[in-house]
């Protein structure tokens, strides 16, 4: 080999390995900055200087309107109840900036993302897990499952917001369910069924055959196997992949703006006349939310407070989510493994 | 009178002479009969014209070259076959006991239990040791602790596994050595109390001393029931069996009893492939 060659080769080894280096590192430096731009800007929301360091009230109250004024040379900002109250002892009139939804905090909001999340996963895990079973367990390799297949992967490829606008014309306007629970449940529930479809086949086929076939040497049914001997061992890793697709229902905003989101709600969702009305109601959710304040409002200094604190509570709701379901993960593969 | 056996030298016997099981009565009843079977992945062949029957209470050995077809004749008894898509008899029979096992209204799951497999890679279950063995009896109803405890030792007592694990039931099964691992997987056979036991390449994976427990073990269980064995060892077959069946190419070509075969083969592709001339 020529001096010259070697020389080049090494230059091409070394370019790439920087370049695979930089391509890595710039992920890292992605996150880095959105977690600490949000989490930064967002703890100043969520805790206070001095009390309990925590901002109560922005965990227990709803979004409420700033109002913004000077008197006797001293500047207030003040939430609408805040203010009705100081209105009360001061009986004067004052010329106040109002800014919608800056005061006050996101409690509805949590409350409502968490009922979506919930209902949403049961009915996706519910119906994946039983289709994951089907395809991976029961059906052979006809054209019609090959069809079925490629229904499943094309549906992970749709975007949400066709998904929001199908649940707005099946359920919301057919079926007469209105802008709802219900609704917003199936609606990101068939948008992440593709991902858990895919996941769950993917924890089933790794388990091994030979406790399939050990199982039905035995005189076990098929049913039996599956329940006894292969599908407990693809929980753990039915549970990982469900993890994504928490992050998703979570935090989309297209499937549920038009399907069971409200920008503001003063009752909160056990606040119901009759107990069936609880799936027919809608409900604020934190995505929606951060979409309503960060672009449906006209914006100044007084709005970013709302924003990034509702954009950190999402973050850390997910997070806390995602780590409820590794936590059960881990003692499912525990208790599997003694 | 015992020191004296000790001091004995054992004389140097040929190697395949060693162990020679007893020769069976002549004329043994059959338990597995395979008529005129043809055998076929999708479109492709792999059993031609198979004629065969397995005597019951006794060691039967399937030998061949790779890719003969004796697994696949193996997989035929408990009918594991149905697994595999577009894997079919396309035409003959196989009989258990007089009974067809491919006619429609045989419950595949009865037989299943009664015609038992052990595998070529041991398979227990990621449970304990005790639970493996349970696990044919919960699936088939039973559901008495004592009555399960009572076959759980009787099972392990028969795959001769219950002196090395009696203290550790409750433990994991895939603590134990690759041996105790494919009898632990005889006894979860042996707890649902097949008729037959059908047994692919079951030491494949094992070394000589477990081979050679296991092998013991082979020469114990067919007091009580039909083994069929599928090994890719001629000495192991010549070791445990009282028959022997050679395949090639898809084909049954000799079947005798064991001592026949390996001296006096009367077709003479068994004779080279058991002198190691091909294969």
């Amino acid at each position: 080999m020529s001096k010259s060659r070697r020389a080049r080769n090494r230059i091409a080894q070394t370019t790439a390995f920087w370049l695979f280096r930089f391509a890595t590192y710039a992920i890292l430096a992605a996150a880095t900055y959105i977690f600490l731009d949000i989490g930064i800007k967002g703890s100043r929301t969520l805790f206070t200087t001095q009390g309990p360091f925590i901002n109560v009230p922005f965990f227990t109250q709803g979004p409420q309107t700033l109002f913004v004024f000077e008197y006797e040379g001293k500047k207030y900002t003040l939430s609408d109840r805040e203010f009705r109250a100081w209105k009360a002892q001061h009986p004067v009139e004052v010329e106040a900036t109002s800014v919608a939804y800056s005061a006050g905090g996101v409690w509805p909001c949590i409350v409502g993302t968490g009922l979506l999340v919930v209902g949403s996963m049961i009915f996706a895990l519910a119906v994946g897990i039983c289709s994951a079973i089907y395809l991976n367990e029961y059906s052979q390799n006809t054209r019609s499952i090959r069809l079925i297949r490629i229904a499943i992967l094309n549906l992970a490829g749709v975007p949400s917001i066709v998904f929001g606008l199908f649940g707005f014309g099946l359920f919301v306007i057919f079926f007469h369910w209105n802008v709802s629970l219900l609704a917003g449940w199936f609606t990101l529930g068939l948008m992440i069924l593709p991902a858990i479809i895919t996941g769950s086949e993917e924890s089933l086929r790794a388990v091994p055959n030979g406790l399939r076939e050990g199982s039905l040497a035995l005189g076990a049914t098929k049913w039996q196997t599956i329940r006894k001997n292969v599908l407990p061992y693809a929980i753990p890793g039915i549970l990982t992949s469900s993890i994504l697709g928490i992050g998703r229902v979570a935090g989309e905003t297209a499937p549920i703006m038009f399907t069971a989101a409200y920008a503001l709600r003063d009752e909160m969702p056990w606040q119901v006349q009759h107990w069936t009305d609880f799936v027919f109601q809608g409900v604020m959710a934190l995505p929606y939310h951060i979409y309503v304040v960060s672009s449906k409002i006209p914006q100044n200094e007084y709005t970013e407070r709302m924003q990034y604190g509702a954009a950190c509570i999402l973050l850390l709701l997910v997070f806390a989510i995602a780590l409820a379901s590794i936590v059960l993960r881990e003692r499912t593969r525990r208790r599997l493994s003694w | 009178m015992v020191v004296m056996e000790k001091e004995e030298i054992p004389h140097p016997a040929p190697l395949l002479e060693l162990q020679k099981p007893p020769e069976p009565e002549p004329r043994q009843p059959v338990m597995i009969s395979v008529e005129d079977v043809d055998f076929s992945y999708s479109a492709h062949q792999v059993l031609y014209d198979v004629n065969l029957e397995i005597p019951s209470r006794a060691v039967t050995a399937f030998i061949g070259p790779s890719g003969c077809g004796k697994t696949t004749l193996l997989r035929c008894f408990n009918r594991m076959n149905d697994l595999i898509d577009g894997a079919r008899i396309t035409s003959g029979s196989i009989e258990l006991d007089g009974y067809n096992i491919n006619a429609p209204d045989v419950d595949v799951v009865d037989l299943r239990r009664r015609v038992g497999m052990v595998f070529q890679k041991s398979n227990p279950f990621p449970k304990s040791v005790y639970e493996n063995v349970a696990y044919g009896l919960r699936v088939l109803g039973a559901t008495k602790k004592s009555a399960i405890n009572e076959a759980v030792e009787k099972s392990l007592r028969a795959a001769a596994l219950w002196d090395e694990v009696k203290d550790r039931l409750d433990s994991s099964a895939y603590g134990l050595s690759g041996g105790q691992q494919q009898r632990l997987c005889i006894a979860r056979a042996l707890a649902v109390e097949p008729e037959v036991i059908l047994m692919d390449e079951p030491c494949s994976a094992l070394d000589p001393i477990a081979t050679a427990k296991v092998e013991e073990l082979i020469y114990q269980l067919r007091e009580n029931f039909t083994i069929v064995i599928v090994t890719h060892n001629m000495q192991q077959a010549g070791r445990c069996s009282n028959y022997t069946a050679f395949f090639y190419l898809g084909r049954l070509i000799e079947f005798g009893s064991t001592s026949k075969i390996f001296s006096n083969p009367s077709e003479r592709k068994t004779e080279d492939y058991i002198t190691g001339r091909f294969g």
